[in-house]
């Protein structure tokens, strides 16, 4: 098998990845699925909140997904479901399986890495006590609720603000669950403002900051839960434990960027956001491979998954129509100072910037009134100020064309966040 | 007179908005820092509403599916949540299910549907 | 009536069972829990010990030798990852170099073969990662690792083939003898035997003291451990020992057979027989100790932590034999580390000592062979798709992190002594064991252990007993 573009996976990144590169042209392109539909995690992502950016309207998941797998579908683009990725070459060759096609390989003259992430687990987490059922990732909850129709537990306890530990909260509520309580680690919650006021605060669940669980109890079931406050250094604070009795804890504590393929194939790896690096056109560190969506970094909406992941899909067209060799590429990197804690992408070409580039950072910490500063050669192209700026939300600035040809000598991009 | 406290939900400012209120006349409202926060402390305290989303269960799927996820077509009054819920115990529909069907009409007297957001085949 | 009853399936249990079977017997191996290697032997450092730890002339000693000497003949008999990857004892300090030279000499004593003391350079020569400041080690070649499951029900799947039964979920509540041996009260009723072979780990003194006044004591010694992502699998290449202290061998950092690492154990003595929890102080410690022999670990690709408990007779010695003041009873006691490692020679002991007291005739259909579950990831690329088109579940990947084919899950389950829960089939197929810790396949292999088994999701457990993973159905109580 042989097609220009092939794209790993067929949640919102590869669906919209798909779409773009389509409609910017390619009649060759393959999209690989591990799941029986596509659409990928918004098919258990039943609540709304989706797509105001994208269709203007708000959405559920599956609607939100339905709107782009009816956009494959009437372009004809080909996909595969059920299908598994074993591996990918360093030269693009695809090792894949599935009941129909056996063990089998794909030729791909450009590849959009669309994988998504995962969550943390419990273990990854090292939170002591027993090891019984009852302990439960978020996500795993949600997939047995929606998808499989089961609860998973009665009385609940959720460690970790993230927004699906959030949704979840919302959702064991109104099926009849108690939710005693949501702890938090950081000094702030990592999931968007709303859910925590339609979630926890419309239903009464309290949510507190700085604990963490120390303890775990019940040796079959989960039979109870002990959380403590903690310190500066996220370190348990004796004597603050308060004890819940459960039987089930879950767990949103962070979601990580699924790369064991990327990795298998060489690409270089962002160590802060466990993601490739990549450069202005989603590129990675392998000439041909792109990377869009959450295994690229993590995303708050999936609105903007959409939208990065059409940028891949176009920039492998290009590459695709260029022939599959690069001119010499001249990378900036990107700089930055006072509150990011990476950027995608890493380095920009300024040739291969269209009319406008947007490059997305998240912050360490929870910060007040600072103004965010696009610097070109000492030249401030962007000052914006913003009134919060917080690490569960992802920020965005635009770097414009014009902004790129007032400097045809570019030799420095950096991103500034200072005090107002 | 009473006072209510919220959380204004339109940006990561999360501002704390406290609205004092004598027998369902606003008062007060202070703690926004922006004209969205004011409104949205108005909704919140005179006609709080949500979107309800929940599954109702699908027999005779081809594919396997179990369940189908619906949401109340428009936002229905916040104190009528749990009703919406409960109205969809028992609710069993059979496949084919297409996004946009009506789950349950006029869901828990609210006069808003309750609708599939997926297809189920 | 049968004729030997072998109370507990931990490695010790299922390898007297194996060995067993190689004679005719009406055995049955009782199991109070769901599965095989339910204790001990499911939570440790899957360690087989080259010999030179334990002391010269004990029991022990002579076991860890003979066991490590039959791994590798007995992992390709009966289909078990074991690899001999070699440990080496670290000596962190001049002072202490003469407790290394002790060990040696132990070793020597022992019988072990191709030990050596290597100067600080040969050792980083060995192993890179080895603290810059170590100035020698005791190299022990013949060390290995093994899947301590893998291998647990390798040998009771093999007893089994050759006619052994087990009893799962039966819990012995009483021993009383009578004309032909012993009556075993049990949750279940009672079983009548010629002879009991006591192998019930942590209460196996609680078997023992029940027929013997000559009482022994045995303390559950919490060992801690963190498992590391197999993204570390290279860090080290052989088992890292500190040099053993009072409580054991010190914490090790060890590749595992299936590219973890594994870094532990502590060794905290507590009460509670059950005590399976990990502690903060516990975690604390074992992070803290791991770091002295190893450069660089990189511990914070912990994907879980565990902890098990050591069966610690007082006088640190297996107890084996049967009880002088309880004919026709045999004990397998306090078999803490080496046991693991010591289980095959403590089978053919036992099964010796039976065969020499019943007259055990040999079984002329006893199998030494037994095939495990097949992992299509060995076969060529040819063979595999050959694979998919016999049989098409073997292209339908379960867990993602460990690449589980729901063929294999389908295997683990069919085959006799088949997985019954979660983690019954983590442990025969590693689908769980990875990197996400089961949040992807859980509810996925759920429905295929309630399809298999022919029972409903919410009757699916993650370990048997009151582990119910699912607690109702959607408003079933709004």
């Amino acid at each position: 098998m042989k097609y220009d573009i092939v794209i790993i996976g067929g949640g919102p990144a590869g669906l919209a990845a798909a779409v773009a590169a389509y409609d910017a042209g390619s009649r060759s392109i393959l999209i690989l699925e591990r799941d029986d539909k596509l659409g990928g995690i918004l098919n258990q992502c039943i609540h709304n909140g989706f797509g105001l950016h994208t269709f203007k309207e708000e959405l559920t998941g599956p609607e939100y997904a339905e709107r782009f797998i009816d956009q494959v579908i009437e372009r004809g683009i080909e996909y595969k479901l059920l299908t598994m990725v074993l591996a990918i070459s360093g030269d693009k060759v695809i090792t894949a399986m599935n009941k129909i096609d056996g063990l089998f390989t794909i030729e791909a003259g450009a590849i959009v890495l669309a994988m998504g992430c995962r969550e943390r687990s419990r273990g990854a987490l090292n939170i002591p006590g027993f090891r019984p059922a009852g302990i439960y990732s978020a996500g795993t909850a949600q997939r047995l609720v929606n998808m499989e129709g089961y609860m998973p537990g009665r009385k609940v306890v959720i460690l970790g603000s993230g927004d699906i530990g959030l949704i979840m909260a919302r959702r064991m509520t109104l099926e009849g669950a108690k939710v005693q309580v949501v702890a938090e680690l950081m000094p702030y919650s990592g999931g968007l403002k709303r859910n925590i006021v339609q979630c926890l605060d419309d239903f009464g669940i309290p949510l507190k900051l700085s604990h963490t669980v120390v303890n775990i109890e019940g040796k079959e079931r989960v039979s109870g839960v002990t959380i403590a406050r903690v310190d500066d250094k996220n370190k348990p604070i004796p004597g603050t434990e308060e004890h819940y009795d459960c039987d089930t804890l879950l767990l949103s504590v962070g979601l990580i960027p699924e790369n064991e393929l990327s990795r298998g194939m060489g690409v270089e790896i962002n160590p802060v956001t466990n993601g490739p690096r990549v450069n202005e056109s989603l590129e990675t560190s392998i000439p041909g491979v792109f990377a869009a969506g959450n295994v690229l970094h993590v995303h708050d909406l999936v609105d903007y998954v959409s939208e990065e992941a059409a940028s891949a899909g176009r920039a492998a067209v290009a590459f695709v129509e260029a022939g599959g060799r690069e001119e010499a590429r001249n990378e900036i990197p990107i700089t930055f100072e006072g509150g990011p804690r990476y950027t995608v992408p890493v380095a920009i070409d300024p040739k291969f910037v269209g009319d406008s580039l947007t490059i997305r950072f998240r912050v360490g910490g929870v910060m007040r009134d600072r103004r965010v500063k696009l610097i070109l050669d000492g030249d401030e192209v962007v000052k914006r100020r913003r009134q919060v700026m917080a690490p569960g939300e992802m920020e965005e600035i635009k770097l414009t064309r014009d902004m790129l040809d007032k400097h045809p000598d570019l030799k420095t991009i950096h991103i500034k966040v200072e005090e107002a | 007179m009473e006072k209510i406290n919220l959380t204004c939900i339109n940006c990561p400012l999360g501002c704390p908005v406290q609205v004092t209120m004598d027998g369902g006349e606003i008062v007060e409202i202070t703690g926004y820092t922006c004209p969205r926060g004011e409104q949205y402390a108005r909704k919140e305290v005179t006609n709080p509403t949500r979107i309800v989303t929940s599954s109702v269960l699908v027999y005779g799927s081809q594919s396997g599916a179990v369940t189908v996820s619906c949401k109340t077509k428009s936002d229905v009054p916040k104190g009528k949540i749990f009703d919406v819920v409960a109205a969809l115990k028992g609710v069993a529909l059979p496949a084919p299910v297409h996004t946009g069907d009506v789950v349950v009409s006029n869901v828990a007297g609210t006069g808003v549907d309750m609708i599939a957001t997926k297809t189920v085949k | 009536m049968y004729d030997i009853i072998i109370i507990g399936a931990g490695v010790t249990g299922c390898a007297v069972a194996r060995f067993l079977s190689r004679y005719k017997a009406k055995v049955c191996v009782v199991e109070r829990c769901e599965d095989v290697c339910c204790g001990t032997s499911k939570a440790n450092s899957a360690i087989v010990h080259a010999g030179f730890d334990a002391e010269h002339g004990t029991l022990m000693a002579k076991m860890n030798l003979q066991g490590n000497l039959m791994m590798p003949q007995l992992a390709k008999d009966l289909d078990f990852a074991f690899i001999q990857n070699g440990s080496l004892v670290v000596c962190m300090s001049e002072d202490d170099l003469p407790r290394l030279q002790k060990l040696y000499e132990n070793g020597v004593a022992n019988g072990v073969e191709q030990l050596e003391i290597v100067d600080s350079k040969r050792l980083h020569e060995l192993e890179p990662n080895v603290s810059s400041e170590a100035v020698a080690a005791l190299w022990a070649p013949t060390g290995g690792i093994v899947c301590p499951f893998g291998y647990t029900i390798a040998l009771a799947e093999n007893a089994n083939a050759n006619g052994v039964e087990f009893k799962f979920n039966t819990e012995v509540k009483g021993l009383s003898r009578n004309e032909n041996g012993w009556a075993v009260q049990t949750n279940n009723g009672i079983l009548d035997t010629r002879y009991v072979v006591n192998a019930a780990g942590l209460y196996s003194d609680v078997f023992h003291n029940m027929v013997s006044a000559k009482k022994i004591h045995i303390t559950p010694r919490r060992g801690d451990y963190c498992l590391l992502d197999r993204t570390t699998g290279d860090f080290v290449k052989h088992t890292i020992f500190q040099l053993p202290g009072k409580l054991g061998k010190g914490v090790l950092v060890s590749p595992t057979v299936h590219g973890n690492t594994i870094v532990g154990p502590t060794a905290i003595d507590i009460e509670d027989r059950e005590g399976v929890n990990t502690t903060a102080a516990g975690l604390d410690d074992l992070i803290s100790k791991a770091g002295t022999t190893v450069d660089g670990l990189p511990i914070r690709q912990v994907i879980t932590s565990f902890a098990g408990l050591r069966a610690h007779e007082d006088h640190h010695e297996f107890v084996l034999g049967e009880v002088e003041d309880a004919p026709q009873f045999i004990d397998c006691a306090g078999i803490e580390s080496p046991g693991l490692t010591s289980a095959p020679a403590i089978g053919v002991a036992i099964s010796d000592l039976l065969r020499d007291l019943m007259g055990l005739e040999p079984n002329p259909d006893f199998i030494p062979t037994r095939k495990g579950i097949l992992d299509p990831k060995t076969l060529s690329p040819e063979e595999y798709d050959e694979l998919i088109r016999r049989d098409p579940t073997y292209a339908q990947v379960i867990c993602r992190c460990e690449t589980v084919t729901e063929g294999e899950i389908i295997d683990a389950i069919r085959r006799p002594l088949g997985a019954k829960s979660l983690d019954g089939v983590k442990r025969r197929t590693r689908a769980g064991m990875g990197r996400c810790q089961a949040g992807f396949c859980s509810p996925r292999v759920m429905e295929i252990l309630a399809r298999e088994l022919g029972v409903d999701q919410s009757e699916i457990t993650k370990s048997g007993g009151d582990s119910k993973l699912i607690t109702g159905r959607l408003k079933d109580r709004i």
